[in-house]
């Protein structure tokens, strides 16, 4: 189908207001996600309800980046676990090449699982010691394919050189490299199905400085010429702003601010984005900047506060903001949620 | 003035099943008191082994040699296992990285913090529970006399790495030596760790060790700046001094792949990696992966430049980016 082609009418009635607008194709699209989680706080207690996740909505491009930053407990890694169909998304809806995957029958869910991969953080946790990794990369296609033998080695021979790893490593075992070469497998192993999607969890936390670059720049090369897309999960906002067409800025499970690159470093509008901004340490020592810190930490899941979530740690917090909570609403190129410095208020 | 920390070429090799290796080679160091020194280098570059080494706290298997190893006016070397436990703890102490797993979780917090003092001070037990309080209020701790009570596992990160620092200050100690205190730490968290450290070190004049992989960090709050590679100290300057005009290829490389420092969409990124036990290259140990890398480079272990080149370790330093032919090399 051609999606140029595909008429207007069917947009609007497909997806509320806020986004018909952007008529790009889009790889992926979120509308609300959220999830909750069922705790059990002992025999003689009633279990709790977490909200991991509330109401995050984004489209993905082809070919382009969409960070999500936040930090821990903020439920980054909960929406890769949902955006990989690793779990169903609890509500809301995520559509890939617009099918919802909630409506998805075991098929299609199973074609899809492969067109969405993911990459872990820990490069030495994610990869089997006992297999070769020739193994390991051929493993998707052997599950999710009917090629043959000597078709998924030279597939696999193929992602390999992709990659930046020689033919010779193919029988070796993951003892055998370093963080950085690991973390290449990784890739390969996400990459060798061709999917449209890759999502990255901490893709480069774990390895030194000298090495991120190098797995930087393989990310970026391999974007351009197999065109797909990225979902980067990450908390170092000098690696975000690298890589990012796109941020997301989460807290507690919510979006608080959502846009272009640009405009997010540029004009940060969220106060919590603005914090995170000047925590960030700046590998320049005459840069003069203001730093904000943030007094005490993420409130807990069980016992989020009311109103906005972060007002208990937010300078600019007003009334308003310890009774409602703020919608993320349009201001300029982003969106924020904030009635203080959001679209609303101002 | 004699600095508080005084370092001459020491050096760590550890017995292997494969033969010694060299994991500290030729270390210098010198920290004056109420002064922040950062170490920073990757993974393997020996920068946690050389500062255990100075505390002690190095396993059987490992050789320390040093021609000078001197703190506070006694000499490290000779001393024996009953004296330097008197100092270690009170005047030196160190604050590690992974607060959740350094901190003992039998024991609640108020009783390790105790603890310290009960060894090194003559306090009683009244007033060390009062210096206790006092001292997780300094760190920013609230609800002291609460938290004294609780164990590990019912802290945060944040919360635990200030349990640590406030460990560390129990004794009032003249120098801290602090492993990556906020490397697995969130970046609001790092920040507000970081600002205690340095409050806490301008107001007590405590010398300060700071050891880390982040070129942010250091920027941010060091002084001078120790660089290692592999087990040697390839540069040494002042904080400004190397984010300007860094004189190491290594130094130089390592800042233009961060990518905040980043001018395109690739960032240069230092080809290879860091040399293990079996690889080492016979002449300086950055050759192979260095830009500028002669002949002479990879056959001839690189003299220590001057103080005007940051004591880099190399033929041919930089300056201002262009590497610097100097008349007396091998």
């Amino acid at each position: 189908m051609n999606p140029d082609a595909r008429p207007d009418a069917r947009l609007d009635a497909r997806f509320d207001p806020q986004h018909e607008t952007t008529s790009t194709e889009a790889v992926m699209e979120a509308v609300d996600l959220a999830q909750n989680y069922e705790v059990s706080r002992g025999l003689f207690s009633k279990s709790a309800t977490v909200k991991a996740v509330a109401g995050i909505s984004f489209r993905l491009a082809p070919r382009s980046t969409l960070a999500v930053v936040g930090e821990s407990g903020s439920g980054k890694s909960t929406l890769a676990r949902m955006l990989t169909l690793i779990e169903r998304p609890g509500e809301g809806s995520l559509r890939l090449d617009d099918v919802d995957v909630a409506e998805a029958d075991a098929r299609t869910l199973r074609r899809y699982r492969g067109e969405v991969q993911m990459v872990f953080q820990n490069p030495f946790g994610s990869l089997n010691p006992r297999q070769t990794i020739g193994k390991a990369i051929e493993e998707p296609l052997l599950v999710n394919t009917s090629l043959s033998a000597p078709e998924r080695r030279e597939r696999a021979l193929d992602m390999m050189k992709r990659v930046g790893l020689r033919p010779e490593h193919h029988g070796r075992y993951p003892h055998m490299f370093s963080g950085g070469q690991r973390q290449r497998i990784a890739i390969a192993r996400a990459l060798v199905l061709r999917p449209k999607i890759l999502v990255l969890d901490e893709p480069v936390s774990a390895l030194d400085v000298s090495v991120r670059a190098q797995v930087l720049n393989l990310l970026v090369e391999l974007q351009e010429q197999l065109g797909v897309a990225y979902v980067f999960v990450s908390h170092d906002l000098g690696v975000v702003r690298h890589m990012a067409d796109e941020v997301l800025v989460m807290y507690l499970g919510r979006a608080v601010e959502h846009g272009p690159r640009e405009a997010i470093f540029d004009t940060p509008l969220h106060p919590y984005t603005r914090a995170l901004l000047s925590a960030t340490p700046v590998a320049d020592p005459e840069a003069k900047k203001e730093r904000i810190v943030l007094e005490g930490e993420l409130p807990s899941p069980f016992n989020p506060p009311r109103g906005c979530p972060f007002n208990p740690r937010c300078p600019l917090v007003v009334e308003r903001c310890r009774v409602e909570m703020p919608p993320l609403a349009s201001k300029g190129a982003q969106r924020v949620a904030c009635w203080v410095t959001g679209g609303d208020a101002a | 003035m004699t600095p508080l920390l005084s370092i001459r070429n020491l050096s760590v090799s550890f017995a292997t099943g494969r033969g010694p290796f060299r994991a500290v080679d030729r270390v210098d160091l010198d920290v004056e008191a109420g002064e922040l020194v950062a170490i920073v280098g990757e993974s393997g570059s020996g920068k946690s082994v050389a500062m255990l080494a100075v505390m002690g706290l190095l396993p059987w298997i490992a050789t320390v040699t040093a021609d000078r190893m001197m703190f506070d006016g006694r000499d490290l070397l000779t001393l024996s296992a009953r004296e330097r436990r008197k100092i270690i703890g009170r005047d030196l102490a160190m604050i590690f990285q992974e607060p959740m797993s350094s901190l003992n979780p039998c024991f609640t917090v108020g009783f390790q913090i105790r603890e310290a003092m009960a060894a090194h001070l003559d306090l009683s037990r009244a007033q060390r529970q009062a210096r206790a309080v006092e001292l997780l209020e300094l760190v920013g701790i609230p609800e002291p006399e609460r938290r004294l009570k609780a164990f590990p596992h019912q802290l945060s990160g944040g919360m635990s790495q200030r349990v640590m620092i406030a460990m560390a200050l129990a004794c009032k100690p003249k120098l801290i030596i602090a492993d990556e205190p906020t490397t697995a730490l969130d970046v609001t968290i790092q920040a507000q760790i970081l600002d205690l450290l340095l409050k806490l070190q301008k107001e007590s004049g405590v010398g300060l060790v700071l050891i880390t992989h982040d070129m942010g960090v250091v920027a941010e709050t060091a002084q001078r700046v120790c660089v290692h590679y592999a087990g040697q100290q390839v540069e040494m300057q002042t904080t400004r001094g190397l984010f300007r005009d860094p004189h190491h290829p290594y130094t130089a490389a390592l800042l233009a792949a961060l990518p905040e420092r980043a001018q395109g969409r690739l960032l240069p990124s230092i080809p290879g990696i860091v040399p293990g036990m079996a690889d080492r290259p016979t002449g300086c140990l950055f050759s192979p992966r260095c830009r500028f890398a002669t002949d002479t480079c990879r056959t001839v272990p690189p003299p220590r430049a001057g103080a005007e080149f940051g004591l880099a370790l190399c033929h041919t330093p930089l300056l201002a980016g262009v590497p610097q032919r100097r008349e007396f090399a091998a």
